[in-house]
Parts: structure tokens; C-alpha cells; sequence
């Protein structure tokens, strides 16, 4: 194992320790209990957006904690979830009085951490709201799996709904909107390399020189399937085929009933693209990936969204969601309408995303 | 002769240095199905129950477990973490306020940590979770108190139940967690929640043994 690091037990609380002195003016780190969070905050009479999933995704979560996008994020171990003290101590510091959206990404670890936190805040008088990201179209059935993983519509959701907070939407209307972001947003994934876990000091899987590994989540763990090894434009095609053709995806995910004052199912439908739809295109390196492999994938990717009728209204290039040194990319397309173009647009200041400002 | 919060203590102890010695072993079975790190999870988070007792050393059972249970959940994280921590901070609810415990007071107490786990992970019966390793480890406890065994006897039939109920976790195809994205290749691996789950409940079982001989 070859990393810049010192030991690797403390990668993630040096990792916190440098982004404190880095970028002052946008976030400040509060430690054990770890989390990320707003230089300005709280921000008086705001819905406070937070999110937060295992660290080696980077920049997310940590790195779009600003401006117009996330209020704090938590982080947890390399790869694991962090714990719902982290969580609820989040939520304290950046509640603005307007209540508190926890952005899950769904795995169940995630997802489990953040209900808890959820009701322990709710116990402490706070008013929380969770809405879960699953869009890996890898996954192809929810009855017997832990359904669709979490992956790039992450990015976008939390940008839109820190746009919407922002804005002044209310509690209710940053969670309708994050819900819409994610059953409209769709992601894939493929890695040609896998990435070691700093305190597991080996890489997660073997891949051959001439393989590579398709329906990959972001944990370094196996995909959907191996294959020979493709061209940058043969792999493109692929993602964005098996993104565009998905069908309608129907699942059950849980979400907190403020009238009920408890957990219910709640059944959403994502409905399938469409010839017409606008939409944003976000191609994504895995980590090890480098720039000048982007606009490659971008540049097929434009092609068959046109050949499918499909308007490219918004782009998003670059590193933004990845597993530590993973060479690879994903592809999402997100379907957008005027309210969530406007959003997108929207300023945003963060360490990892910035513009408008 | 009543379970006293000493011989809860003892267990607890006893328990921390289990999953010590199985910090590798239950890694490695997370390492085939899921993200190899349920024996370094646990591991820290029984290290950090302990530190946390002693202030509550000469407090009821109720309180003692759920001190426990916090300090799973802070510390233990992915899904272990919430999963065991409901676990004890249910059984620590229906123990409030008691310093000894007689047979049916330890079935309520595994029964409500099960039903915690159930609740918290929405997992059922044969897929492939601590909920196969639990389940049957309370209905055979339940059953040898019904039949008038002793508190060490029906914790010994508990400890086997569950160890058998690990067992048959093996040719079980995955459905929740991690391990359900690899489909078939979750068949032929021992789940690691439903095994820490038997290393646990063997524990309970020793100790009530070595208490009454």
C-alpha cells in the first residue's frame, strides 16, 4: 500500500484537521463527535441540509458543506457509516429554527445510523425530516436486495435542495424536492482498478490487466459483473444504455410521518426516460481517473443522449463522488424540470463545488 | 439463585474479550460477503462499553445495558452499530429498575432486544442476518423455561439454538445488507451478524453454567 498518509488509523481525523485550516472562511470542524459544518451557522430561519456516508468518497460529502449547499456533513470511517451522535450533534449546531433534512444515501448502515439519529433528535425537540438517495441502476431488483445503492444523484440532490434551503423553502418543500431529485436521477458505474481501505491494507478486489469491473457501487466492492476490458466509447455505451433503457423501478422505502408521528412505508415509483426529457449529464471519475479521460466519456455520452432524444439542458465533469484511488467513472443523467434548472443554477460556495459567487 | 447486575457485569466483560479474540475471524466472514469490518466494528465498540461502566457498576441491569446500547451505537457504526445498540437499549428498557433478574425476566429481555433488531433492520427469518442466529435463540429459551429447566440450562439450549441457526445461515442467499448486491455469491457463507449474535449468547450461557457449579 502506497498512500500520502501517516498512520493509517488517524487518515480521517488528519484529513478533518486539514480541511479546518484550509478553508476557514467556508467550514469549520467540530471533533468527537466528528462532523463538518458551516462557517456561518446556523443560519437563521433556514432548513439546515445534512448529509454525511463513510469518508473515501471525496469531496463529497465534506467538501460541499457551504454556501448554498450542504449545512453539515458527518463523516464516518473510511468506508462505514458514521454513528447518530455524530449526526444529532450535527443537526444542534446548524438548526436555524426551520428544522433539519438528513440526505441518506441508501445503504443499510446509513440508513439505519440516520433513523436513529433522526429519533433522537426528534426527542430533543427538533423537527427532522430523511429522505433516501437510491439510484444505482446495477441493482436491478429491491425484493431481495437492500435495493438501489446511493451514488451520483447524491451530488445533485444535495446541491438543489441547498440551493432550495437557501431560497427559504420550507422543511416539507426541501424534502418533496429532494424525493423528486432522486426519483428522476439515475447512475452507473464501472471501475478499472480497485482502491485499499487505508486500515485494510490490501485492495478490496484483483482485477486483471485486461478486466474491469461493471455495477460497481463506491465501496471498492465487486460490481455486477466482470468483463474484458472495452474502449472508453464501448463502456459509455454500456453505462448509458443501461441508465436510459431502465424501466420503471419500483420500490418501498421508509420515511417519518410528522402527522402520524411515526415511520411509514412509502412506495415510490421512478418513472423511465423518456424521448424529450431534459436532462443533466454528470460523468464522474471514481478517484483515480484522471481529467483528461472525462470529456472522452462526456463526448459519447453526448451522442447518445442525442441519438435518444435526450436534451442535455446542464453538465457536471469531475471528480465529485469517489472510492479513494479507484480508477473508473460513472455516468448519471438526472431528469430536470424549470424549478430544479433554476436551483442548479443557483450560487454555491463550497470547497468542492463553487460557482455564482 | 437470581442473575445479579454482577453476574450482567460478567458477562459483559466476558462478552468484550469474545469478540476480542474473534475480531479476525468475524472480519474475515464480513471480508467474503460484505466490507470486512464487523470484528474491528465490534471490537471497538465493546472496548468502548466497557470503559463506560464503570460509573454505572453499582447501577440496575436496565440502566447498565443501556449504557451499553449507547455506546454500541456511537461507536460501532455501519450496521452493527445500530443493530446491536437497539438491541441492548431495548433489553435495558424492560430491565429498568432491577438488580436481580429471575428466568422470565432474561427471556423478556432477548426477547425485546429481538424484537429492537426486527424493528431497527427490518430483516425476517431466512435472510441471512442476526435475525437467524436471535430467533431461534429466544424461542428455545423460551421453550426450556416453559419445560422448567433452570436459568443455565435454558441459556445452553439459547447458545445451541443460535449457534445452529448461524449454521444454517451458510446456503442462505443474502437479502439484506451488503452481502444481498452479491446475489448468489452470498451462498455458502456464514453471515457474520448471526455469528457474533451465537458468540454473544454463548457467552450467557457459560457464565450461568459457571455460576450455578
Amino acid at each position: 500500500m502506497k498512500k500520502l498518509i501517516n498512520r493509517p488509523e488517524d487518515v480521517v481525523k488528519e484529513e478533518l484537521e486539514g480541511i479546518a485550516l484550509a478553508f476557514p472562511d467556508m467550514v469549520k470542524v467540530h471533533f468527537a463527535p466528528d462532523f463538518i459544518y458551516r462557517a456561518d451557522a446556523p443560519v437563521r430561519g433556514k432548513v439546515a441540509v445534512i448529509s454525511g456516508g463513510g469518508s473515501g468518497h471525496e469531496p463529497m460529502h465534506g467538501g460541499f458543506v457551504g454556501m448554498g449547499m450542504l449545512d453539515a456533513a458527518c463523516p464516518g470511517q473510511v468506508f462505514t457509516s458514521p454513528t447518530p451522535d455524530q449526526m444529532l450533534e450535527a443537526a444542534k449546531m446548524v438548526d436555524g429554527g426551520a428544522g433539519v433534512l438528513y440526505i441518506v444515501k441508501n445503504y443499510t448502515g446509513d440508513v439505519m445510523n440516520f433513523e436513529m439519529a433522526a429519533d433522537m433528535a426528534r426527542a430533543e425537540g427538533l423537527r427532522v425530516l430523511n429522505i433516501l438517495i437510491d439510484d444505482d441502476v446495477a441493482v436491478k431488483d429491491s425484493l431481495y436486495t437492500a435495493g438501489r445503492r446511493g451514488v451520483g444523484t447524491t451530488v445533485l440532490a444535495e446541491k438543489i435542495c441547498g440551493a432550495a434551503a437557501e431560497r427559504g423553502y420550507d422543511l416539507r418543500r426541501v424534502a418533496d424536492l429532494c424525493r423528486r431529485v432522486n426519483i428522476n436521477g439515475r447512475s452507473m458505474g464501472m471501475a478499472l482498478t480497485p482502491c485499499t481501505v487505508p486500515m485494510a491494507g490490501k485492495p478490496t478486489f484483483e482485477l486483471g490487466e485486461d478486466e474491469m469491473e461493471v455495477g460497481i457501487g463506491i465501496h471498492g466492492e465487486p460490481g455486477r459483473e466482470r468483463m474484458e476490458l472495452k474502449t472508453a466509447d464501448e463502456i459509455t455505451e454500456m453505462l448509458a444504455l443501461s441508465i436510459i433503457e431502465d424501466p420503471e423501478y419500483r420500490r418501498t422505502v421508509r420515511e417519518f410521518d410528522e402527522e402520524k408521528g411515526e415511520w411509514v412505508d412509502v412506495e415510490l415509483v421512478d418513472p423511465p426516460f423518456r424521448p424529450g426529457d431534459r436532462v443533466l449529464a454528470f460523468v464522474n471519475s471514481m478517484g483515480g481517473t484522471p481529467d483528461i479521460e472525462l470529456p472522452i466519456i462526456y463526448r459519447k455520452l453526448h451522442e447518445i443522449c442525442e441519438k435518444k432524444g435526450l436534451v442535455i439542458v446542464r453538465r457536471l465533469i469531475g471528480r465529485y463522488i469517489t472510492s479513494l484511488e479507484m480508477q473508473g467513472c460513472s455516468i448519471t443523467l438526472l431528469r430536470m424540470d424549470d424549478e430544479m434548472i433554476d436551483l442548479w443554477d443557483a450560487p454555491v460556495k463550497t470547497p468542492g463545488l463553487r460557482w455564482g459567487v | 439463585m437470581p442473575v445479579t447486575t454482577q453476574d450482567l457485569l460478567t458477562c459483559l466483560h466476558r462478552m468484550a474479550e469474545v469478540i476480542e479474540a474473534n475480531r479476525e475471524y468475524l472480519t474475515a466472514l464480513d471480508a467474503a460477503i460484505g466490507d470486512a469490518d464487523h470484528g474491528i466494528n465490534m471490537d471497538r465498540g465493546f472496548k468502548a462499553a466497557l470503559e463506560r461502566l464503570p460509573p454505572v457498576e453499582d447501577k440496575d441491569a436496565g440502566t447498565i445495558l443501556k449504557t451499553v446500547g449507547v455506546a454500541l451505537v456511537s461507536t460501532v457504526g455501519g450496521a452493527g452499530g445500530p443493530l446491536y445498540g437497539t438491541a441492548f437499549m431495548r433489553a435495558g428498557t424492560v430491565l429498568e429498575g432491577k438488580y436481580e433478574l429471575d428466568p422470565q425476566d432474561v427471556l423478556a429481555a432477548l426477547d425485546a432486544a429481538l424484537q429492537g433488531v426486527v424493528m431497527r433492520g427490518r430483516a425476517n427469518l431466512g435472510d441471512k442476518t442476526m435475525v437467524d442466529a436471535l430467533t431461534p435463540a429466544v424461542q428455545a429459551l423460551r421453550e426450556a423455561l416453559q419445560n422448567g429447566a433452570d436459568i443455565a440450562d435454558a441459556l445452553e439450549r439459547a447458545a445451541s439454538a443460535a449457534e445452529q441457526g448461524m449454521k444454517d445461515t451458510i446456503p442462505m442467499l443474502a437479502k439484506k445488507g451488503r452481502a444481498s448486491y452479491l446475489g448468489e455469491r452470498s451462498i455458502g457463507h456464514q453471515d457474520p451478524g448471526a455469528t457474533s449474535t451465537y458468540l454473544l449468547l454463548r457467552v450467557m450461557a457459560n457464565v450461568a453454567q459457571e455460576k450455578r457449579n
